[in-house]
């Protein structure tokens, strides 16, 4: 068996305190292989939004263990934290979430940015080259409010990517898009999961963009109630 | 750097918002630097109307003498104070003046002219003739030769308090802009008043100025301790003017009222501006935090916000501030040219005043870096 590059062990979630407290996740252990092309499905209020927030660090289980590339995050500090999540995850948001005063190309670069405090020729090079990849150069310097929904969500895809991260996180990322465009980026995450080896976990309620990935793991009422793999 | 960078770009992408804090900041320096100028110069020239052309430290015999005796010696003493800038010695003496059936009663000062010059500025005051050379020449003040109606070159009439009748000649005019002074002082040569006042070589005061007038009691405490073995008595300036002392002490302090109110307005400004920013910014820190941003470099995104936001409107309220001044100053000049009050900056304050406003801002950007700080990339993502 293959090692997994992202688990989470035993996760239990609540939301709330006191009387108005709701568990949303219940003892959900799941691990994903390293270089795999996942998905997540399940109805909205599932918790699948919360347990893939989970599985890249940005909320923290109640209860159990999350760990990346075999190492354990409970012991991590934010900054830790937040250089794990720079180096080694990309975010696909549901709604694209760019800085709407930067131009497409610099929203692209901004996890370089962030990671070494200037991006050098060679980053912006593998930007566009990105950027190619998702259909957006010719707006690259355009805004990220002068672009069309399509464009932005393309542009938090090569955001995504450009850290060349071991694991992708996509949250509905075609959720507001039209189906042209859905294809066109799911074509580019298979594209990238073949050539660089990147794990993708896409989180959809569609079962037709599910079943176009590896392995589907169904998520109900806060427990996992299906896992199929191709 | 990342924050450096981040920070920038907010400012510039969103310039009315930026241009109103600016200009929030300058008008809040602007009327610090404006008014601390005018309260320093009024001051300023408030002391030098009264003090600046007089003694500011005085050496006069005690109660149970007239006169100094053997005061050469005390000249080279008082020049070795570091902070006296002018020593002058007088042979005084009452008179009176007879001009036709009138009397009136005259100061006659016996003064060294090259010395007395430095505290009284007597080459510029003199506007008419010279100043006296030889006995029985005198130089006298602008409303006590309008009342005698007499010029340079007529004769005055003197009687010494010892009786005396003496016939002197106007060798000039004087006018030190003080109405007491122009129609009561006679001035004359120092050894010529000796002469005729029977003095001998002794005088009767020895006057001072010093560096800073406001330690004027310092230094006169210190030329007490130095001529504590002489029957001489030291005064200052300040103890004779304590009205005016209190004055000017009240004025500072409510200059200072007013420029700490301002500064406080410009702090509670960027404060609440910036915590709206963060509000404002929350999805995008959001994102930054999930990409990685450090809690750290999310809170000095503000702090840099804040404190090119105080530098720009600091620098720029300093410039507005000197303008102001600069527009008083020529605004209210008197048809002669001169100005009412001519308002000077001192480069030190307006830079400290521009110095604290952006310290000011930085502080003020403490608060809502820290909630930036605080923020936590899922409330964003989870609420949209």
């Amino acid at each position: 068996m293959a090692e997994n590059v992202i688990e989470v062990r035993k996760v239990d979630k609540f939301y709330g305190t006191g009387s108005i407290r709701t568990q949303v996740l219940f003892d959900v252990s799941l691990g994903f292989e390293r270089g795999s092309f996942n998905s997540i499905i399940g109805a909205s209020g599932s918790g699948k939004t919360t347990l893939l927030n989970i599985l890249g660090t940005l909320d923290l289980p109640s209860k159990g263990e999350v760990l990346i590339d075999g190492e354990r995050t409970d012991g991590l500090t934010k900054n830790q934290l937040a250089k794990l999540r720079n180096e080694t995850i990309g975010f696909v948001f549901q709604f694209h979430y760019l800085l709407p005063e930067y131009t497409a190309l610099e929203n692209v670069l901004l996890p370089v940015t962030i990671r070494k405090g200037r991006p050098d020729q060679g980053d912006v090079k593998r930007a566009e080259e990105l950027m190619e990849l998702v259909g957006i150069f010719n707006v690259k310097d355009n805004l990220a409010t002068n672009m069309s929904g399509g464009q932005q969500q393309r542009t938090a895809v090569a955001r995504a990517l450009i850290n060349e991260p071991k694991i992708v996180l996509a949250d509905e990322p075609t959720g507001n898009l039209d189906s042209e465009s859905t294809a066109t980026i799911y074509q580019r995450f298979r594209y990238i999961n073949a050539t660089l080896g990147t794990t993708f976990i896409i989180v959809t309620h569609d079962r037709r963009i599910a079943e176009q990935t590896d392995r589907i793991v169904g998520v109900k009422d806060g427990r996992i109630d299906m896992d199929v793999k191709k | 750097m990342v924050s450096f960078g981040i920070a920038l770009r907010f400012l510039r992408s969103n310039k009315v918002q930026t241009i109103l804090i600016v200009l929030g900041i300058a008008v809040g320096v602007s009327v610090q630097v404006f008014v601390g100028s005018l309260v320093t110069s009024l001051q300023g020239s408030l002391v030098d109307a009264a003090v600046g052309s007089s003694s500011q430290v005085t050496i006069s015999p005690d109660e149970n003498n007239t006169v100094i005796e053997d005061w050469e010696p005390m000249v080279p003493s008082l020049e070795g104070i570091s902070q006296i800038n002018a020593i002058s010695v007088s042979a005084d003496s009452p008179s009176f003046l007879r001009d036709g059936s009138r009397t009136l009663s005259v100061l006659v000062r016996g003064l060294q002219f090259e010395k007395a010059d430095n505290i009284y500025n007597l080459e510029e005051a003199t506007y008419e003739g010279s100043w006296p050379t030889i006995p029985g020449e005198v130089l006298i003040g602008k409303e006590l030769s309008e009342t005698l109606a007499v010029g340079v070159g007529d004769d005055i009439q003197v009687t010494t308090p010892a009786g005396q009748n003496l016939t002197m000649v106007v060798s000039g005019l004087f006018d030190l802009n003080v109405r007491v002074i122009n129609e009561n002082w006679i001035l004359t040569t120092l050894s010529y008043a000796q002469g005729i006042f029977g003095f001998g070589e002794a005088i009767t005061s020895i006057e001072t100025q010093v560096d800073d007038v406001f330690q004027a009691d310092v230094v006169a405490q210190e030329v007490r301790e130095l001529f504590a073995d002489r029957p001489v008595e030291v005064t200052d300036w300040k103890a004779e003017n304590a009205q005016l002392l209190s004055g000017l002490e009240s004025q500072s302090f409510s200059s200072i009222i007013i420029q700490t109110f301002v500064l406080a307005s410009v702090v509670i400004a960027i404060a609440s501006i910036l915590a709206i920013k963060v509000l404002q910014r929350s999805r995008q820190i959001g994102i930054l935090k999930a990409m990685g941003i450090t809690d750290r470099d999310a809170s000095l995104i503000f702090i840099y916000e804040g404190t090119m936001l105080g530098a720009l409107g600091a620098t720029l309220g300093a410039l507005l501030g000197l303008t102001l001044i600069w527009a008083f100053t020529t605004f209210t000049a008197q048809p002669d040219g001169t100005s009412v009050l001519s308002i000077t900056a001192e480069p030190t304050f307006v830079i400290l005043s521009a110095g604290i406003a952006i310290l000011a801002a930085a502080v003020a950007s403490a608060i809502p870096a820290r909630k930036s700080s605080k923020l936590s990339p899922i409330e964003v993502i989870r609420n949209g």
